[in-house]
């Protein structure tokens, strides 16, 4: 039987992975794939208090992340190629226009 | 026995992801992505949760990796981005990180005491999860169906902007 804090900290390590990744990263595919890691750390989060509490409530929550990290991974794909057609580039240090 | 799959399972999550840190390609930062949600399909199978293990391989390693990789393979960069010389950022970053983590187990230590135990029967199976589905979140079930119509109807149109300006 794993303990839950295990859990809590692997979790918290790979949400602070996708946290470093995004800013580290300097084009646009894969800053959206560091946010998809931290997408998944909250899953697990939300599995392993399912687990600990006993009930499957936190397990359909994660049902729902996951469809919706799916719609929004196929609208964030079609801005992303958007932009490469408008700009010819997928560096986030490109994307200046509002620079104020 | 569970500690060692727990163990092998989260060392190559992590490690995948620190490399796709490190590494510049961006098909092969996919390809670590998707070794790194396998794991945590198996992490998931571990904490009870056989059909949500099956769902995460199958759209998260599946399908929206398969997305990626073709948009990646439609974009094909081929010019080596510069090499990042701003070493401000780098340490920016670290800190961001290093005081997340820290805000990270301090907000999470009440659980360490209070439920290290967990339950021990099975609480998983598909068919209850598949039950409450549909009793008792009803709503938000059929919510997300209007939002994925929202969502594919979004990218195509998104997608297919380029071909009206050429006409």
């Amino acid at each position: 039987m794993i303990p839950l804090s295990y859990y809590l900290v692997l979790s918290a390590l790979l949400f602070v992975l996708g946290t470093i990744a995004f800013f580290i990263k300097k084009d646009l595919i894969t800053q959206f794939l560091a946010i998809e890691v931290m997408l998944s750390a909250g899953n697990l989060v939300f599995i392993a208090f399912a687990k600990a509490m006993g009930t499957i409530d936190g397990q359909i929550i994660v049902f729902f992340i996951i469809t919706v990290a799916a719609a929004e991974a196929a609208v964030g794909l079609a801005i992303i190629l958007l932009v490469y057609r408008k700009k010819k580039s997928i560096r986030s240090e490109d994307m200046n226009i509002m620079k104020g | 026995m569970a500690y060692f799959l727990f163990f092998a399972l989260s060392i190559i999550c992590i490690l995948s992801v620190i490399f796709m840190i490190f590494v510049k390609d961006q098909a092969y930062n996919a390809l670590f992505i998707v070794l790194a949600f396998a794991c945590l399909g198996g992490l998931f199978a571990l904490l009870d949760a056989p059909f949500i293990a099956v769902v995460q391989i199958i759209i998260y390693a599946g399908a929206i990796m398969v997305l990626f990789v073709f948009v990646i393979m439609m974009i094909n960069l081929r010019k080596e981005f510069s090499p990042e010389k701003k070493k401000l950022t780098l340490i920016l970053s670290l800190v961001i990180g290093v005081v997340l983590f820290i805000e990270f187990l301090f907000s999470v230590k009440g659980a360490f005491q209070q439920l290290s135990s967990g339950s021990t029967e099975s609480i998983g199976n598909p068919t209850s999860l598949g039950k409450l589905l549909f009793t008792k979140y009803l709503y938000p079930f059929e919510i997300t169906s209007v939002l994925i119509i929202a969502a594919m109807v979004g990218a195509i149109v998104l997608a297919k902007k380029k071909d009206k300006d050429k006409e």
